[in-house]
């Protein structure tokens, strides 16, 4: 079942349409509804993570039209025709992102809950930065807080991603790396 | 058997087991999670510190009807939470001892529906003269808990301190403060809970110790072990923050499912959270300290007291840590230590990372530096002359019978951090420059796993079992919260099974699935758990060989090909283990005397801290850190472990300021609780001397809260260093800075020449 499974008077609302990780969506909701509660709750997109609710973590980072948003801070009427970019696009048929095999590989990754909005810092950094030196990795990661790394191993990583083909990597030889049930 | 073995799997880099599915955003936290029917609940809070309940009136402009109510009335069993002593409730009936105290439960399936019917309950009380801190709680004028507001202490004694002032070239005597710590972990606590009258109580839940929980529920439900399970989902930071919170949590998700019928959703906000759950104790420890003419240790008295809040908690095993680590890796004949944790109407504190000892750290490290400068001697040189080694004995009298190679951590920190250079260098550029910089070292240790004889009691039991597919599953009630659990216990097993680390797998963290092997905390999970689990792995290899034909040396398909063999034979393929205390452990809980810690993880930081004297601001530019924690398991975790731990500590010491105005956390928004950014923190040089611990996981010590100790008296001590000014309290603020260097004219020379 849904995280938090949307209210049932949602459908009188009109229609908002957007493009969300490449598919066009159409949703009835309340205009100013979060972006964030949109993806997560209508879209079930739960990736995108909210850790504050005012915009100071970065934990909800999603690009909108190739910019980094904080999604808590954003209502879903602004965003109408947009082009949505969340963690769930970054990794395509199966493959992971340059990014995320270079978290995975350097620890950049701990607990996990802001990894997401941090990926899509750095998805954004890299993308008008192709080769950012260390001073532009930590401001471009400055609205994005971690908890757990203490921030040197998501450098490490971003570099090595920039260092890496622009080509997607190979999913690395772990596979399935839920629990056993 | 295997701490100096050559490995395959411990101690290479292997990928985090569940690291995909947190960076494609599959990972699973309890937010992202849902059932059927599923309704949301909320807390109504206390609003006054400390006073008792008259009346609670619910506003006629809300449809009561359509919500579902929980008073302590509803609670089945004891209306206290399960912890060390039974004096928190569940819910407050007839009166409050704290601000965000709960009181009411209630739940709606809209949740956006419920902020509004939180403020519509109007609770009028009698108010009571509240207790704010430590000074206000020892005076005694007002109790708040107990006789004597004394919520537990403790005296450790040493030799014969009376008789040592006396003959004394030097007695240095300070007094130093620490304040509250948020534990800041970006997922707020969460659970999901489901009531049948068949089944009981499930839980699902961001939390540390699935077998606390267990404990809390079937207290207030007076349920049977079988009617509770709990089940940990994913979860994004703890720090200890999540290791006794999610009990209260938990207890009132349940309260709430078992009225309703429906499965009930408890997920705070940061602004709940900030406000209603635990933080790091503040401390006043004062330091009374004879030394010789050369610097010498003779005598230590320590007077160490925290602010514990409203009810027990964690406080007691808190304080004896504290007092544990209160003298430092140094050798002193006589030590007396006093140590009290006092109760104040605040939200209890609780457990967080290091857990006492980088409170009792920062006084200790502070305090040699200021020994140091009045004794003129260099505070390299004073902490070298009196530390501890091998075949000396602690404050405790436990024998280092391991080796001690605090002089190896200190040469390398000198070495690697140009200590000598730098300070030199900064000498000269100092006095020409508004921008002062400083170098400030510390040294410290840290006990692994439970205090004395608490691994004993703990009686953890751990295993591992393979499953007729051919997959093999660690089977412990120790949780992943980012520190790398999974990933190390997985490479634990397949190193000492002989296969691969793909072929190993955590079983779920679900307490009707897995043996307890006790909490994840203090440091203990790959020392203590990771042996356990070595064990049971060399255990099941010994029964394959006994029982189904396994050779002397296997390959992975002969390990599975036994596995099967085994299985038609016999049944189940598993193996369990309980912890062994190592040979010589004895301690006495009366007198604090013996083998306080079965190992000690030992370190050396140094700061390169730059003050600003327009700005007041002070800006850690550099960081050493050189630690011995037994062997690595795994490079790359071991060093994430220890740069975030020191990056908290940084926020400790320069940035985290928990503000309490008449009881309340006044800045419970990350917009004005400020922890360090990626901009705020330094480059972190981490070194490991490896000496494996033979009782250990591969060999293994604790790591998880060695690097929480030292950051912050080694950052304070740089700003002695740099503006000949001491601070004595953390955290440490540019308007701190400030008063102080306005109220120092007569700046005092720094400690070294």
């Amino acid at each position: 079942m849904n995280a938090n499974s949307k209210s049932k008077s949602d459908e009188g609302w009109p229609a908002i349409h957007l493009g969300v990780n490449g598919a066009s969506r159409s949703i009835q909701v309340p205009p100013m509804k979060r972006l964030l509660d949109v993806l997560r709750e209508d879209l079930h997109l739960t990736g995108t993570k909210e850790g504050c609710g005012e915009g100071e973590c970065g934990s909800c980072s999603v690009r909108v039209n190739g910019e980094l948003v904080n999604s808590c801070l954003v209502p879903v009427l602004q965003v109408e025709g947009a082009d949505i970019q969340t963690v769930e696009g970054l990794s395509l048929d199966g493959k992971l992102h340059a990014l995320q095999a270079a978290f995975l590989q350097q620890g950049g990754a701990q607990c996990g809950i802001c990894t997401p909005g941090m990926l899509m810092a750095a998805a954004q950094l890299l993308e008008n930065t192709p080769h950012p030196n260390l001073a532009e990795i930590r401001e471009a990661l400055a609205g994005n807080l971690c908890r757990c790394t203490g921030f040197m191993r998501i450098f490490e990583s971003v570099v090595a991603a920039a260092n890496t083909n622009a080509a997607p990597a190979e999913e690395p030889a772990v596979k399935a790396t839920r629990h056993a049930r | 058997m295997s701490t100096h073995a050559k490995t395959r799997i411990v101690g290479a880099p292997v990928p985090r087991k569940e690291g995909v599915d947190k960076l494609t955003g599959r990972a699973c936290y309890i937010d992202d999670m849902g059932r059927e029917g599923m309704l949301f609940g909320a807390t109504v809070r206390s609003s006054i510190p400390r006073g008792l309940i008259r009346t609670i009136a619910f506003s006629p402009h809300i449809d009561w009807s359509e919500f579902t109510v929980v008073t302590a009335k509803d609670i089945p069993g004891e209306n206290c939470i399960q912890l060390i002593v039974a004096d928190q409730p569940c819910l407050a009936d007839g009166k409050v001892n704290h601000c965000e105290e709960p009181i009411l439960l209630i739940a709606h399936p809209d949740k956006h529906k419920l902020r509004e019917a939180v403020s519509a309950v109007a609770i009028e009380y009698t108010p009571l003269q509240p207790v704010f801190s430590i000074e206000e709680s020892e005076r005694q004028d007002v109790i708040v808990w107990g006789d004597d507001n004394i919520l537990k202490s403790f005296l450790l004694e040493k030799g014969d301190v009376d008789s040592a002032w006396s003959s004394a070239a030097h007695v240095v005597e300070r007094e130093y403060r620490t304040g509250a710590q948020e534990h800041l972990y970006i997922e707020n606590n969460g659970v999901i809970a489901e009531y049948s009258p068949k089944s009981g109580i499930t839980v699902w839940g961001s939390l540390q110790c699935p077998y606390y929980v267990v404990k809390a529920l079937r207290g207030v439900f007076g349920l049977p072990e079988e009617k509770v399970r709990v089940i940990q989902t994913e979860t994004g930071g703890a720090f200890g923050g999540k290791e006794d919170y999610p009990s209260i949590l938990a207890c009132h998700a349940s309260l709430l499912a078992m009225k309703c019928g429906h499965p009930i959703k408890m997920v705070y906000d940061r602004i709940e959270d900030l406000a209603a759950t635990t933080k790091r104790h503040p401390s006043r420890i004062r330091h009374r300290t004879a030394l010789d003419r050369n610097g010498k240790l003779l005598a230590m008295e320590i007077q160490l007291d925290t602010d514990g809040g409203a009810y027990a908690t964690l406080s007691s095993t808190v304080l004896s840590r504290a007092t544990l680590h209160s003298t430092g890796p140094y050798l002193c004949p006589n030590v007396r230590v006093r140590a009290r944790s006092w109760a104040t109407n605040l939200v209890p504190y609780g457990a967080f990372r290091g857990f006492g000892a980088p409170q009792a750290v920062f006084a200790m490290e502070r305090h040699m530096d200021e020994i140091a400068a009045i004794l003129g001697i260099d505070p390299v040189e004073l902490r070298r002359r009196n530390f501890l080694h091998e075949g000396d004995t602690n404050a405790t009298e436990q024998l280092m019978h391991e080796p001690v190679i605090l002089d190896r951590l200190l040469d390398r920190a000198l070495v690697e951090s140009d200590y000598y250079g730098r300070r030199a260098q900064f000498n000269r550029e100092n006095p020409s420059s508004t921008v002062k910089r400083g170098m400030g070292i510390a040294a410290f240790y840290h006990g692994s796993g439970f205090t004395g004889s608490g691994e004993v009691y703990l009686n953890s039991l751990a295993g591992i079992d393979v499953t007729p597919r051919g997959q093999v599953r660690v089977l412990v009630s120790n949780t992943e919260f980012g520190q790398g659990t999974n990933t190390i216990l997985t490479q634990i097993a397949a190193e000492a099974l002989g296969v691969d680390y793909g072929d190993v797998t955590m079983a779920a963290p679900d307490t009707g699935m897995v043996p307890n092997s006790g909490p994840t905390v203090a440091s203990r999970t790959s020392m203590i758990v990771g042996r356990i689990v070595e064990r049971a792995a060399v255990q099941l290899v010994a029964l394959l060989r006994e029982l189904a034909g396994l050779g002397a040396s296997h390959t992975r398909e002969e390990f599975f090909a036994a596995c099967g063999r085994y299985r038609a034979d016999h049944g189940k393929v598993e193996s369990f283990c309980r912890y062994e205390a190592p040979p010589g452990i004895s301690w006495d809980d009366q007198k604090y005397h013996g083998e306080a810690y079965g190992a000690y993880a030992w370190a050396v930081y140094v700061a390169q801290v730059a003050v600003d004297t327009v700005t007041y601001c002070a800006e850690v530019e550099d960081f050493w850190a050189v630690q011995e924690v037994g062997r690595v398991l795994h490079p790359v975790l071991a060093a994430g472990q220890i740069e975030g731990g020191i990056a908290q500590a940084i926020g400790y010491a320069l940035y985290e300021k928990v503000v309490m105005k008449d009881g309340r956390m006044a800045n419970n928004q990350m917009t004005n609780y400020i922890m360090p950014t990626a901009e705020d923190v330094p480059p972190i040089h981490v070194f490991f001397e490896q000496v494996p611990f033979r009782y250990g996981g591969f060999g293994a010590k604790g790591i998880g809260e060695l690097p929480h100790d030292g950051p912050a008296p080694a950052i304070v001590n740089a700003i002695r260093d740099a503006i000949g000014v001491g601070f004595n309290f953390i955290p440490l603020l540019p308007e701190d800075l400030y008063a102080g260097l306005c109220h120092n004219q007569t700046v005092e020379e720094p400690a070294v020449q």
